[in-house]
């Protein structure tokens, strides 16, 4: 008799985790990405950060608590050369000795329709907070979903690259920033 | 047989010093913008060289074309027969080497993951793909086919001027536009 009242258990959780729609809330970090396209001298060029940490809460069908912060150390960039990785740490560019963080919060995500998502957030970078928003596409395979987007930024409007550098002939003030998130549905929230 | 050809024809006349102008600013910029610490001004003679670059190899593929269908100048018969020998020899290396030279930079600049934009308009494609090893290694390789190139090309100016103002024959006229022959 026992086995039955486990299969009906065993039902139920089922039941309700096909009812109420998964909250992702876990971020996969090392499978996740958060990489950025320039252009110098009109030569398209591609890096990344290496380290960052993200928090995420996300239920598709409570887009009013969505959350999600992602914390980027700046000193982990790889902009594809060592010179220049030397270079954009310093003071000029990002400072990373006196903001060794550039975070973004989300403040609102906007459903789009269909997996398409708006997401609008306070960027800070070296002391400098701008508003972006970015558009997004949520994809879920089973507990486990990917997020993806891009948008672009100023880099000027954040210092980043000052003196010499703020000549946009030689590297481009548009930076383009692209995020690729996987996540998890949060086990156990029954 | 055809009458001696006593001169280059004028395209390739035209080649030749284009392509020896644009190495004579190629290479000393190559040479100082190395060892500058990364600045706008880097970036920029960076991009300069590498379009320069590939100016000369286009001209070169062309310089290539016209050796090959044209029969170049004779040489004087008075000439010991080991300085003809070392003339073709060294004319054949140069060749080679305006083609191979920026060839190895363009391998280089694909290896090391910078694509090359010609004059910031037109995307070259990557030779090869991004590997930072093999970049560092093509940085060698071009960097050792400049100083061979370096000295064929004294080797060359010093024959040329020995012709000129020792010998006082008619080689170097061969190359030299109409009012610079004697």
């Amino acid at each position: 008799m026992r086995i039955f009242k486990h299969i009906a258990m065993l039902g139920l959780v089922l039941a309700c985790g096909q009812a109420a729609a998964l909250e992702f809330k876990q971020v996969l970090v090392n499978e996740s990405a958060v990489t950025f396209g320039y252009k110098q001298m009109g030569v398209p060029l591609d890096g990344k950060f290496g380290k960052f940490a993200a928090q995420l809460a996300f239920d598709p069908a409570k887009l009013a608590n969505a959350q999600a912060r992602i914390d980027i150390d700046v000193a982990s960039i790889d902009t594809g050369s060592a010179e220049a990785n030397d270079e954009v740490v310093g003071k000029l560019w990002f400072n990373a000795k006196a903001y060794p963080t550039a975070g973004f919060v989300a403040t609102g995500l906007k459903a789009l329709g269909g997996e398409r998502y708006e997401a609008t957030g306070k960027l800070s970078i070296k002391g400098r907070t701008q508003e972006v928003k970015a558009p997004v596409t949520f994809k879920a395979a089973g507990n486990r979903g990917t997020f993806d987007g891009s948008f672009t930024i100023k880099r000027l409007d954040y210092a980043i690259g000052e003196g010499e550098w703020t000549d946009v002939g030689t590297v481009a003030n548009e930076i383009q920033i692209k995020f690729h998130l996987v996540v998890s549905a949060a086990p156990g929230k029954k | 047989m055809s009458a001696t050809i006593t001169r280059y024809t004028n395209t390739a006349i035209a080649l030749h010093w284009l392509v020896a102008l644009l190495i004579f600013a190629a290479f000393p910029l190559g040479m100082y913008m190395h060892d500058l610490p990364l600045s706008p001004t880097k970036l920029q003679l960076y991009s300069y060289h590498k379009w320069l670059g590939m100016t000369v190899l286009l001209l070169a593929v062309l310089r290539v074309v016209w050796r090959v269908t044209h029969t170049p100048p004779a040489l004087p018969d008075h000439l010991p027969r080991w300085q003809k020998i070392a003339s073709a020899a060294t004319h054949q290396f140069l060749y080679v080497l305006i083609v191979l030279v920026p060839l190895s930079g363009w391998l280089m600049s694909s290896a090391k993951g910078f694509k090359t934009v010609w004059f910031g308009v037109l995307p070259l494609p990557d030779l090869l793909g991004k590997d930072k090893a093999l970049g560092d290694a093509l940085a060698g390789v071009h960097a050792s086919l400049n100083y061979l190139l370096l000295a064929l090309v004294l080797l060359h100016i010093a024959a040329a001027l020995k012709h000129r103002f020792i010998d006082r024959d008619e080689v170097m006229g061969r190359i030299l536009p109409g009012g610079l022959r004697k």
